[in-house]
C-alpha cells in the first residue's frame, strides 16, 4: 500500500491537496480563505493531469529539430486541460473576490456566518 | 449532410455572440436582441427535433474537421433537441413574465448586463446539451455557474450579494467534484469524447482491472452534479437564491440551470460511464435515497414557510428530488419519468415564479399569506395561473404534475426492490404538496382584510398575462397531449445507449 503511494507520489499530492482545498472552501469561516481553498483545490486537479500527461525522458511536444517519432514527445493533451482549467479558474477567483469585495463594503466583515447574521437581522 | 445538421453549433454560437454584442447596447435593444436570439433558438431547435425524428438517428458534428479521437464535437438526438426546445420555450417564457421586474430591479445603467448573462445562460445551457465532449462540458459548466451567479446578483443589494456567495461556493465545490472526476476518467480511459471514452470503459470494465477509480469517477461525478443541481443534502443555498432574486431570474434559475446539470448528468450516464456500470455500481442507489429524503424534507421546510417566495423555492428541493429518484430507480421507465419531470417541473416552476409577481403586485409587493389574501381576485390572470401550476404541482389529472407522478409510480412497479419506498414517498410527498399549495390557493381566494393599493403599472400585468397564459397552454400541453412527448423521450433515451 505504502509502496504504491510512493510510486504514485504526484497523485497522491494531488489528491491530498484536493482534499486540503475542498474542506477549506467548504468548510471556512473566512471568505479570502475559502477562495485561498478554492485554488488550492483546482491547482491539485491540474497536478494531477501535469502528473498524468508527463512522461519520463520526452520531450515537449513542439516540433523543433525535425523529430517527428511521436514516440519522443509527452503527451499535449493534459497541458490543454491544465491552461484552459486555469483560465477558468482565474475567472471564477476574480469573480469571488469581487463578490468579497462588495460584502466588506455592506457588512464591514469577511466572517460569512457573520454576514449572514446580520442578513437575517435585517430581513427581521 | 443537411443544413439543419448546423442549427445545434449556429444556435451555441448565436447566443454567445448576441451575448457579445449586448455589452456595447442599450438595455432595451440588449432586450430585443435577447429575445430575437431565444426565439431563433427556439426555431431551429425545433427544425434540429423534426429532423432527428424524421431520421430516427441521431448525428455527432465535427467542430474544425477533426476526425474523432481529437476532435471536439457536438452531438443531436431527439432527447437533446427536445430538451433545447423546451429550455428556449421556458426561457421566453420567464423572460416575457417578468420583463417590467427586470427593468425595476436592475439599476438602468445594468439592465444591458442582465441580457448578456441570459444570452451566455443560454449558450452554455445549449452548450451542456448538445456537447459531446467532457471537457468542453466542464468548461461550459462553469460559464454556467458565474451566468448564474450574475443573475442572482443583479439586483445588487446585500440580500442578492449574499445569496451570489454562497451559490458560488456551493457551485464550485460541485464543479470541482466534476474536475477531478472528469481527470481521473481521462486517466483511465485516455479519452476526452464521450464515445471513445465509453468504449474504453466497456473495454476496463470486462477486463475487471480499475474497479475502484471508476466507482470513483461515477461517484464524483453524481456527487458534483448533485451538488450544483442542489439534490438535498446540498439544498442549502436554494431558498436564499430563487427568493431574493428578479422574478425572471428566479424562473431561469430554478427551472433551467439546475436541469442543464441534471441533463448533463443523465448524458454522462448513458453516453460515458454506461448505464448498466452505473446501476451495478450502487451509486444510483444513494442518489434514490437522497431524493427520496429530499421529496419529504423539502416540502416540509415548504410548509414551514411564511414567505410564499421561500415556500416555492423549498418546493423546488422536493421536485429535484423527484427528478434524483427517477433517475436511482435504475431502470429505463424510472429515467424516463425523471427525463419527463424535468420538462413538467421546469415549466411549472417558472409558471408559479411568474404568476407570484402577478400577485405580489397587487398585494402592496407584499409575499406573505395574510397579504396575499383575495389576490386572485385582484389580478385574475395570475391567480388562475398560480392555481393551475399549484394544482399541476400536487398532480391534479390534465396537467403535467399528474403525468409525471404517473409516470414514476408506473415505473417503481417494475423495479421491485424499491417499489414499496418510491410509492410511499410519492404518496406523502403529493400530501405535503397539497398541503402548502393549496393552503396558498386558498388563501389567494378568501376575501382580502384590507385596502391595497392601486395596481402599479399596467402595462407590466399585461406582459405577464400573456406569459401566464403561455405558460398554462404549455402546462395543459404536456398534460393532456403527453404520449408523443413521452415516446420522443423514449427514443431519444435510446439513441444514448
Amino acid at each position: 500500500m505504502l509502496a504504491h503511494l510512493a510510486a504514485n507520489m504526484e497523485e497522491t499530492a494531488s489528491m491530498i491537496l484536493f482534499g486540503i482545498g475542498f474542506t477549506t472552501l467548504l468548510l471556512h469561516k473566512n471568505l479570502i480563505k475559502k477562495i485561498i481553498g478554492l485554488n488550492i483545490m483546482d491547482t491539485a486537479v491540474y497536478l494531477f493531469l501535469a502528473a498524468k500527461g508527463y512522461i519520463y525522458g520526452r520531450m515537449v511536444p513542439i516540433l523543433t529539430d525535425g523529430i517527428t517519432d511521436p514516440a519522443a514527445y509527452t503527451n499535449p493533451i493534459p497541458d490543454g486541460l491544465v491552461l484552459t482549467g486555469i483560465v477558468v479558474s482565474v475567472s471564477v477567483t476574480a469573480l469571488m473576490l469581487s463578490l468579497t469585495i462588495r460584502l466588506y463594503r455592506r457588512y464591514g466583515s469577511l466572517d460569512l456566518d457573520e454576514i449572514v447574521m446580520q442578513w437575517r437581522k435585517e430581513e427581521r | 449532410m443537411d443544413f439543419v445538421c448546423n442549427f445545434p453549433f449556429f444556435s451555441i454560437i448565436l447566443a454567445m455572440f448576441c451575448g457579445i454584442l449586448s455589452s456595447v447596447l442599450k438595455g432595451p435593444w440588449a432586450k430585443r436582441l435577447c429575445l430575437f436570439m431565444v426565439t431563433a433558438v427556439l426555431v431551429m431547435s425545433s427544425a434540429v427535433l423534426a429532423y432527428t425524428m424524421k431520421t430516427g438517428t441521431s448525428y455527432t458534428y465535427s467542430m474544425g474537421h477533426f476526425p474523432a479521437p481529437w476532435g471536439n464535437e457536438i452531438r443531436a438526438g431527439v432527447l437533446e433537441a427536445l430538451t433545447a426546445t423546451g429550455f428556449s420555450v421556458i426561457m421566453l417564457l420567464s423572460l416575457l413574465g417578468g420583463m417590467s421586474h427586470i427593468f425595476t430591479d436592475v439599476e438602468e445603467t445594468k439592465t444591458n448586463l442582465f441580457f448578456i448573462l441570459v444570452d451566455l445562460l443560454m449558450s452554455s445551457l445549449l452548450a451542456l446539451i448538445y456537447t459531446n465532449d467532457l471537457f468542453t462540458a466542464y468548461v461550459f459548466v462553469e460559464i454556467n455557474t458565474i451566468a448564474a451567479c450574475g443573475l442572482i446578483m443583479i439586483k445588487q443589494d446585500g440580500h442578492g450579494i449574499v445569496a451570489a456567495i454562497r451559490y458560488m461556493v456551493m457551485s464550485l465545490l460541485g464543479s470541482g467534484m466534476f474536475l477531478i472526476s472528469l481527470s481521473m476518467l481521462y486517466d483511465i480511459t485516455g479519452h476526452l469524447l464521450m464515445e471513445p471514452a465509453k468504449e474504453a470503459v466497456g473495454a476496463i470494465v470486462a477486463s475487471g482491472s480499475y474497479e475502484v477509480p471508476l466507482l470513483v469517477v461515477i461517484a464524483l461525478m453524481s456527487v458534483g452534479l448533485a451538488i450544483k443541481s442542489g439534490l438535498y443534502p446540498f439544498h442549502s443555498w436554494i431558498p436564499e437564491t430563487y427568493g431574493y432574486a428578479t422574478p425572471a431570474a428566479s424562473a431561469i434559475l430554478s427551472s433551467l440551470v439546475s436541469k442543464g446539470y441534471i441533463f448533463l448528468l443523465i448524458k454522462v450516464f448513458y453516453r460515458v460511464l454506461g448505464y448498466e456500470n452505473v446501476v451495478s455500481s450502487k451509486v444510483i442507489n444513494a442518489l434514490f435515497v437522497f431524493g427520496l429524503v429530499g421529496m419529504i424534507v423539502g416540502s416540509v421546510k415548504a410548509i414551514k414557510q411564511t414567505d410564499t417566495r421561500k415556500m416555492i423555492a423549498y418546493s423546488s428541493v422536493a421536485q429535484i428530488g423527484y427528478i434524483y429518484m427517477g433517475i436511482g430507480l435504475g431502470t429505463k421507465a424510472g429515467m424516463a419519468a425523471a427525463v419527463f419531470h424535468i420538462f413538467t417541473h421546469a415549466a411549472t416552476k417558472s409558471l408559479l415564479f411568474i404568476s407570484a409577481v402577478g400577485l405580489y403586485e397587487v398585494s402592496d409587493g407584499k409575499a406573505d399569506y395574510r397579504s396575499l389574501r383575495g389576490s386572485g381576485y385582484r389580478n385574475r390572470a395570475a391567480g388562475i395561473a398560480f392555481a393551475v401550476g399549484a394544482l399541476s404541482m400536487v398532480g391534479f389529472p390534465m396537467l403535467s404534475g399528474f403525468i409525471s407522478k404517473l409516470m414514476f409510480a408506473t415505473a417503481a412497479v417494475q423495479s421491485p426492490h424499491k417499489m414499496v419506498a418510491t410509492i410511499l414517498g410519492l404518496a406523502v410527498s403529493t400530501i405535503l404538496n397539497a398541503i402548502y399549495f393549496l393552503r396558498l390557493v386558498i388563501s389567494i381566494y378568501s376575501p382580502a382584510e384590507r385596502e391595497y393599493g392601486a395596481d402599479m403599472s399596467h402595462q407590466a400585468s399585461r406582459k405577464l398575462k400573456v406569459a401566464s397564459l403561455l405558460f398554462i397552454i404549455v402546462n395543459l400541453v404536456l398534460g393532456l397531449f403527453s404520449q408523443p412527448i413521452v415516446n420522443a423521450i423514449d427514443a431519444g433515451l435510446s439513441m444514448f445507449v
